[in-house]
């Protein structure tokens, strides 16, 4: 297998974009990495695009084509492949992309992640983010997303001692992060017992534990590192990828305060890289909800079980932490277009690792990870990049 | 979300009566049933048997809705959790009947044949388990 890096990043404003189309926005995205990459339209070899569900957001499938031909990349009929797999699809194009690369099949692979939120009625989004979660056993009986995160946040502090302060710092970390990125939804502090008091959405959960559901893209170029010079002088390795899954239902699962997943998706790719969790400089992960980020850090291997709440509360993952966690502001201040989410966490890295990110640099980091969740855990991708 | 009868008829039997599979191979007990035990694998081929559940279980987490969508947004605020069955498989529902404040994780439930909801005023009306404290 080949070594794959990747060569440019490109990214729009994360938000509620009224005046943005779905296709707007990857060619958006799209257009910034191929600039930044410095590649032409002649170069590209394949697309992979991540989305979750174009088809009831947007009433539009068969999107993969359709961002090829708007871009202009249709012009040599390149492949261009949707990649699914609820929130985690971002990340699952990154890693199609990545393997395309490695393979040897495609030389410049384009990978994208783009989301439309806002275009439908927002009981329609809660509808289709649930149909992530097992539709006939959980979603029937009335469980939403949120809930079935809420059951997991309250079992983890009734097992492992989390407190409800704990969770709230999470959100607190990310929308500080979040006031420092010019490109996320959310650019304002937020004050812990704000976090506490607000509206209650799933107890214990009210609507600050939450990522919001976003419009966004992101995108990333990938080519063999062997040929990475011919383009920039900054580009960045990907040196492990790993995927996993474990079941869509939460109640299967035997401890329900851990993701298999997430376990799992990680030892392949530190295995892959060679490196382990005390290699990593800093961290993108994927806090849809408060309690993702604590059991994320502890899957990861960054903390042991169950101490994630205590780490959090130690500072471990703030910017100037040990182990910077979404410095970008992560899903919660960003903002969560799902299928853009996994490879805006690439474009994070990418952009730190280059020393690129302003106000959230995180100083002296030399190898970033990115991890990336679909729906309640059934899916999760974990890749890790490396300065050159 | 609404969909064709179809889909949820067939799981009818199941979601109504509590019928399960057990691995005769290793002894454990799914609900809803699977076709293939996820320990034994191929050794189970043949030997996934119907069991009945007795309905019976304990909480292990629970949360109190408060923004839900379609069909459930009427039964706002409404209690989901997660039950273990005595059988040790274990299911997601509702608890009803009681007030948020009496749940507690471990508590003992049991199963009561209920309502879940309907597709609009003349869509289909689903029926199926949700549990009372013991």
């Amino acid at each position: 297998m080949r070594e794959v890096a990747v060569i440019g990043v490109g990214i729009t404003k994360f938000g509620e974009l009224w005046d943005k189309s779905l296709r707007e926005l990857g060619i958006e995205a799209g257009f910034e990495a191929i600039q930044d990459a410095g590649i032409s339209g002649k170069d590209i070899d394949a697309l992979y695009v991540g989305n979750m569900s174009s088809g009831r957001f947007i009433d539009q499938e068969h999107i993969a084509a359709l961002i090829a031909e708007q871009v202009g990349l249709s012009e040599d009929n390149i492949p261009a492949t949707r990649v699914e797999a609820a929130s985690a699809s971002g990340g699952l194009a990154l890693r199609q992309g990545y393997m395309a690369v490695a393979s040897g099949e495609h030389d410049i692979v384009v990978v994208g992640g783009a989301e439309k939120m806002s275009d439908v009625h927002p009981n329609e989004v809660t509808e289709t983010l649930a149909a992530s979660a097992d539709q006939e056993w959980e979603a029937f009986f009335g469980a939403t997303i949120p809930s079935l995160y809420a059951m997991i946040a309250r079992a983890h502090m009734h097992k492992h001692g989390t407190t409800r302060e704990q969770l709230a710092m999470v959100a607190v970390n990310n929308h500080h992060n979040g006031s420092l990125n010019p490109k996320a939804q959310f650019r304002s502090e937020i004050k812990l017992e704000n976090v506490i008091k607000a509206p209650k959405v799933s107890t214990p959960f009210g609507i600050f534990d939450c990522a919001p559901s976003s419009d966004g893209a992101a995108a990333v170029i990938l080519c063999p590192l062997a040929r990475a010079r011919e383009f920039t002088s900054n580009a960045v390795k990907i040196i492990g990828t790993g995927q996993a899954t474990d079941s869509v239902a939460v109640h299967d699962r035997e401890d329900i305060t851990t993701m298999a997943a997430t376990v799992k998706a990680a030892e392949r790719a530190f295995k892959h890289a060679n490196k382990g969790p005390k290699d990593i400089d800093l961290a993108e992960v994927h806090d849809s909800f408060t309690i993702s980020e604590i059991m994320a850090i502890e899957d990861l291997g960054f903390v042991n079980k169950g101490e994630g709440g205590k780490a959090v509360e130690n500072g471990l993952t703030t910017l100037d932490g040990d182990i910077p966690v979404n410095p970008s502001g992560g899903l919660k201040a960003r903002g969560h277009p799902h299928g853009a989410t996994g490879v805006a966490q690439a474009v994070e890295i990418v952009t730190q690792l280059r020393g690129k990110a302003g106000e959230r640099q995180v100083k002296n980091s030399a190898i970033g990870l990115t991890h990336n969740i679909g729906g309640t855990g059934g899916t999760a991708v974990v890749h890790i990049f490396e300065v050159v | 979300m609404p969909g064709a009868v179809a889909r949820f008829w067939r799981e009818q039997p199941n979601r109504y009566n509590l019928i399960g599979t057990r691995c005769t191979n290793c002894m454990k007990v799914f609900f809803p049933p699977r076709d293939m035990c996820p320990k034994c694998h191929r050794q189970s081929i043949g030997k996934m048997e119907k069991t009945q559940l007795a309905g019976k279980g304990k909480v292990v987490t629970y949360t109190v809705v408060h923004d839900s969508s379609g069909a459930f947004k009427i039964q706002i605020p409404y209690i989901m959790a997660i039950i273990e069955f005595d059988e040790g498989t274990r299911v997601t529902g509702q608890i009803v009947d009681c007030e948020p404040q009496e749940v507690e994780i471990g508590k003992p439930v049991h199963t009561v044949f209920r309502k879940i909801r309907e597709d609009g005023k003349s869509g289909t009306i689903h029926y199926g388990y949700k549990f009372r404290l013991d």
